[in-house]
Order: C-alpha cells, then sequence, then structure tokens
C-alpha cells in the first residue's frame, strides 16, 4: 500500500510533464526556443545517444566526467582525510595547518578554475587539480571533526592498554572517527560534481559540461535539457553509491541506517 | 587527542611556522626560477599588482569597480533567493499538501549542480545582470527554503496547540509563530546561503559576465596575466571572508538577544 506522499508526489511529477507538454506543444506559450518541448528533448537524446554531438555519445562524455570527478574525489580523500585525522591528533599540526588554512579556504573552488587552466591547459589534469581543491577541505573538516568529538574516555582506555601507535589509527580513530568522515565524503562528492560542471563550461573538450558548453553556444534547448538531466542522474547515482558504501562501512552505527 | 591544549605563545609559534613555511615555499619556487615566473609569480608580484589594479583598469575596469558589479548582482541573487525561499519554506511546514508538491519537486532538482543552469540562464536572461543572478538564486535558494522549512516543522507543538485553542487564523500563526521560532534556523540558512551565492557567483562569472571579478580573471587567464589571476583569487577570497565575518556577527547578536547561546 503506498503512503499518501508517494501519491501525492507521483500526481506531481504527473501533473508537470502535462503542464509541460501544454505549455510547449499544444498552446505553444513557451516557443521551443526558450525550453524544448518533450519531442524536442527526445529527439536531442536520440541525437546524443545515436549520431553523438559534441565530439561523442552521450555514454562517452558521461563516462568521461565520471572518470574525472572519480579521480578528483579519490585524491582528495586520499590526502584529505589522513591529514583531517592528523590535525585532529596533534594539537601541533592543528596549530601549525590552521593559519594556512584560514587564509586559503575563503576562496571558492571555483575560482581556482583560471589558474588551474593557465597551469595545465584545457585537458584531464587541470580538472582533476581543481577537484581535488574543493573537495578537499570538507574531507580535512569532518575529520578533524571526528577527531576532536571521540569521547574521550575511548581513547583512555585503549591508550591505558598501551594499544601501539599505528594500531591506535587504524583500530580506534579512524573508526571512531568514520561516520563524521562520511559527512565529509558526502560534501566533498557534491562540491566535486559541481566543480567539474564548472570546470568543463569553462573550458573542456568532452565530457557533459562541454555537451552543455556546445549546446549553449549552439542555442538548442533540447540539447541544454539533456545535459541537466545527464548531470542529475550522475549527481545522483555517485551520491547513492556512496550511501551504500557507507551503510556497508558503518554497519555497526545505528545512526547511518535510518 | 595528543596532550592538553597548547598556550597561546606556542599557538602563535607554531602558527607563525606553517605560514612562513607556505610563503617561503611559494617564494623559493617562483624566485628561483624552478617554476617559470610567468606561470607562479612571488607573492609580492601579486600585492605589487593587487595595487596596481586598484586604480588601473584590466578588462574594462578597475578591480574596485569589478567587484561592484559583481556585488550587485550578489545582492539581487541571494536577496531573491531569500524572499522565495524562506516564506517558501515556512509554508511548507504549516500547510502539509504543499509540502507533499514542493518536495518531490525539490528533491528531483537537488542533484543538478546550480552552476548546470547557466546555459539556460544565459538563454533566458542574458549575460548581463540577469543570467549570473540566477545561477546566484539556484545555489542560495536550497538552504534558504530547507532551514525554513526545518525551523518552521520542529516548532514546539504546545506553542501551536494553545494557537488553535485561541482560534488563531492561518496567517496569523505563520506570522507570528512559526515565523518567530523558525528565525534562528532561518537566519543559519541564510548564512550558508550567502556562501554558497558568493561561490555561485564566481562560477557564473567565469562563464557568462561581460564584467565582474571573475570575467576579469577569465580575461587574464586568455592573455596569461597570471598575477592578475592571482589578485582576483585573494580579493575574490576577501569579500567572502568579510560577507561571512559579518553574518557570523549578525547571527551571534540574534542568538545572545534570543536568550539561545552565543
Amino acid at each position: 500500500m503506498l503512503g499518501r506522499r508517494t501519491w501525492i508526489g507521483l500526481a506531481t511529477v504527473l501533473a508537470l510533464v502535462a503542464i509541460w507538454f501544454l505549455l510547449t506543444t499544444v498552446t505553444g506559450m513557451v516557443s521551443g526556443g526558450r525550453f524544448p518541448s518533450p519531442a524536442e528533448f527526445w529527439a536531442s537524446f536520440r541525437q546524443i545517444t545515436g549520431r553523438g554531438y559534441a565530439g561523442g555519445d552521450l555514454l562517452q562524455h558521461a563516462l568521461h566526467s565520471l572518470k574525472l570527478v572519480v579521480m578528483g574525489f579519490a585524491v582528495a580523500v586520499a590526502t584529505g582525510v589522513p591529514l583531517g585525522l592528523w590535525m585532529g591528533w596533534s594539537r601541533k599540526v592543528e596549530a601549525a595547518i590552521n593559519p594556512v588554512f584560514l587564509v586559503i579556504r575563503p576562496i571558492p573552488p571555483l575560482a581556482w578554475i583560471p589558474l588551474a587552466i593557465l597551469w595545465l591547459g584545457l585537458g584531464d589534469a587541470a580538472k582533476i587539480m581543481v577537484i581535488w581543491f574543493s573537495a578537499f577541505v570538507p574531507s580535512v573538516i569532518n575529520s578533524f571533526t571526528g577527531v576532536r568529538t571521540i569521547d574521550r574516555p575511548i581513547l583512555e582506555a585503549a591508550r591505558m592498554l598501551g594499544t601501539p601507535r599505528w594500531r591506535m589509527v587504524t583500530e580506534v580513530i579512524a573508526p571512531a572517527a568514520a561516520p563524521m568522515i562520511f559527512t565529509g565524503l558526502r560534501l566533498s562528492l557534491q562540491a566535486s560534481w559541481t566543480t567539474l560542471v564548472a570546470a568543463e563550461l569553462v573550458g573542456a573538450l568532452v565530457g557533459v559540461g562541454f555537451v552543455l558548453n556546445m549546446a549553449q553556444q549552439d542555442l538548442y534547448p533540447g540539447m541544454i535539457l539533456v545535459g541537466m538531466v545527464t548531470v542529475g542522474m550522475l549527481g545522483w547515482g555517485t551520491t547513492k553509491l556512496l550511501a551504500m558504501a557507507e551503510q556497508h562501512a558503518l554497519a555497526w552505527n545505528v545512526a547511518a541506517r535510518d | 587527542m595528543n596532550g592538553a591544549p597548547l598556550r597561546f605563545l606556542e599557538t602563535v609559534g607554531w602558527g607563525t611556522l606553517g605560514v612562513v613555511l607556505f610563503v617561503g615555499l611559494w617564494t623559493f619556487l617562483a624566485a628561483s626560477g624552478i617554476v617559470p615566473r610567468q606561470f607562479l609569480p612571488t607573492p609580492l608580484d601579486v600585492i605589487q599588482r593587487m595595487l596596481h589594479l586598484m586604480t588601473s583598469p584590466f578588462a574594462g575596469a578597475t578591480l574596485p569597480q569589478h567587484l561592484a558589479s559583481s556585488f550587485q548582482r550578489y545582492a539581487v541573487g541571494v536577496l531573491l533567493a531569500a524572499l522565495v525561499g524562506v516564506p517558501l519554506g515556512l509554508l511548507m511546514g504549516w500547510f502539509r499538501l504543499l509540502d507533499d508538491i514542493v518536495t518531490p519537486i525539490f528533491d528531483g532538482l537537488r542533484f543538478i549542480a546550480p552552476i548546470a543552469w547557466v546555459p539556460f540562464a544565459a538563454l533566458w536572461f542574458g549575460t548581463g545582470i540577469g543570467g549570473p543572478v540566477m545561477i546566484i538564486f539556484a545555489g542560495a535558494f536550497p538552504p534558504c527554503l530547507i532551514n525554513a522549512y526545518r525551523g518552521a516543522r520542529f516548532v514546539e507543538p504546545r506553542l501551536i496547540e494553545a494557537a488553535r485553542m485561541l482560534g488563531t487564523g492561518n496567517t496569523r500563526t505563520i506570522l507570528e509563530i512559526l515565523l518567530p521560532a523558525a528565525t534562528p534556523s532561518i537566519v543559519s540558512g541564510l548564512r550558508v546561503s550567502a556562501g554558497l551565492g558568493w561561490q555561485s557567483l564566481v562560477g557564473a562569472e567565469l562563464i557568462v559576465a561581460a564584467a565582474g571579478v571573475g570575467f576579469m580573471m577569465v580575461q587574464a587567464q586568455a592573455n596569461v596575466a597570471t598575477p592578475t589571476v592571482m589578485a582576483g583569487m585573494i580579493a575574490i577570497g576577501i569579500v567572502g571572508m568579510i560577507i561571512d565575518v559579518l553574518l557570523r556577527q549578525g547571527e551571534g547578536w540574534l542568538r545572545r538577544r534570543r536568550g539561545l547561546e552565543a
């Protein structure tokens, strides 16, 4: 039995599609030059999945963007989480790194795009650099907070039992900070997509952002909508994957289950 | 954590060490020529360039003029987001039906990065003021809506019951109970919105503007004027920080006035 919420949700979506059809196709109140009709949207979709658009088909563009996000995100997590844990563990490291952080953090990640293009050109390297920049900060901050909010008795007990340093990190600190770390990863992932799309819009040769850019220049609303839907689906899919990884990793944590 | 909090002098000492190492490494890489100076100017070069830009124009305007046109778009975008997002959030917190209708739409749009609206923004509103304003709106809108909604949903039920019993109407309940009770949550939402809006502004100006700091940076990038690009980054960082500090002050003042913890 479906709930009331689901029914209203379904009705809303159906109503929106009906309104879309009405405005663009039946009455023509919104012209095709501003927003595509369902038929135009479908035609654009067929074009990019068949003949291709902007130098490739949809799958090639989407996979390329996905690859860059995964790489940038992986580098950011691999560097950000250990740094955050270290800053959380050692007050000296925190005191040394915090001021540098305070200076760099107010600069929005997107503002690094021109510099990245200057340094590394329009290829993949520049995009990975900017994604790394944007995804790095949430990883560091949340890992740091995760360590700082561990219950003191847990640490004291581990220390009293003479846990060696390395096991202290892998078996006490990292698991205890894990829920906060995952919160950071979620924010990092979101930032990665925003940054990639922006970077590809500013300059690229392949990717969903590039599709959007070409469609904008060609004044091709159907393709713009295809590009936006693709961006949304990719963002949704990767977020779901991360949530599954979180549930798997934090099966012991009740808070992660709801 | 390892040991007790550091003493003040220790904190300053380690902090200075961090900054000196950072600036030292930067200067060394640039001045020694390991990285070509054209691509990595020294910190001093950047500061000189910034002072120069204060009075002499680049890409059609001086740095303060670019900042002014950026800020104008930014203010309009964030204001619009607050004016639409906050009332809609409050109404959704009060009327269940509206909540059930808007939530699926909102959830569907949530995964589209605000910056992906750029092509439609340019198509619908052009690249002058309208296009960038729409991108800023797309970035700043969600926190306004979500926080107003949460604030209104988690109002103490006894307050609402009392109002109901006394026969208070919908409008007065929303304006005189939900709005004041949700204010702390709304204000935190506005602060998040302001930050995201500033970020979206930079993205929008890199792509679709004909003036503003982002536009200046793209022009500088095309001319391989690295010091100007970096000067733009610093200017954006400083203005963003000032906005954040002011809003934090405002939020703290409001919380103290409401008798909440500072």
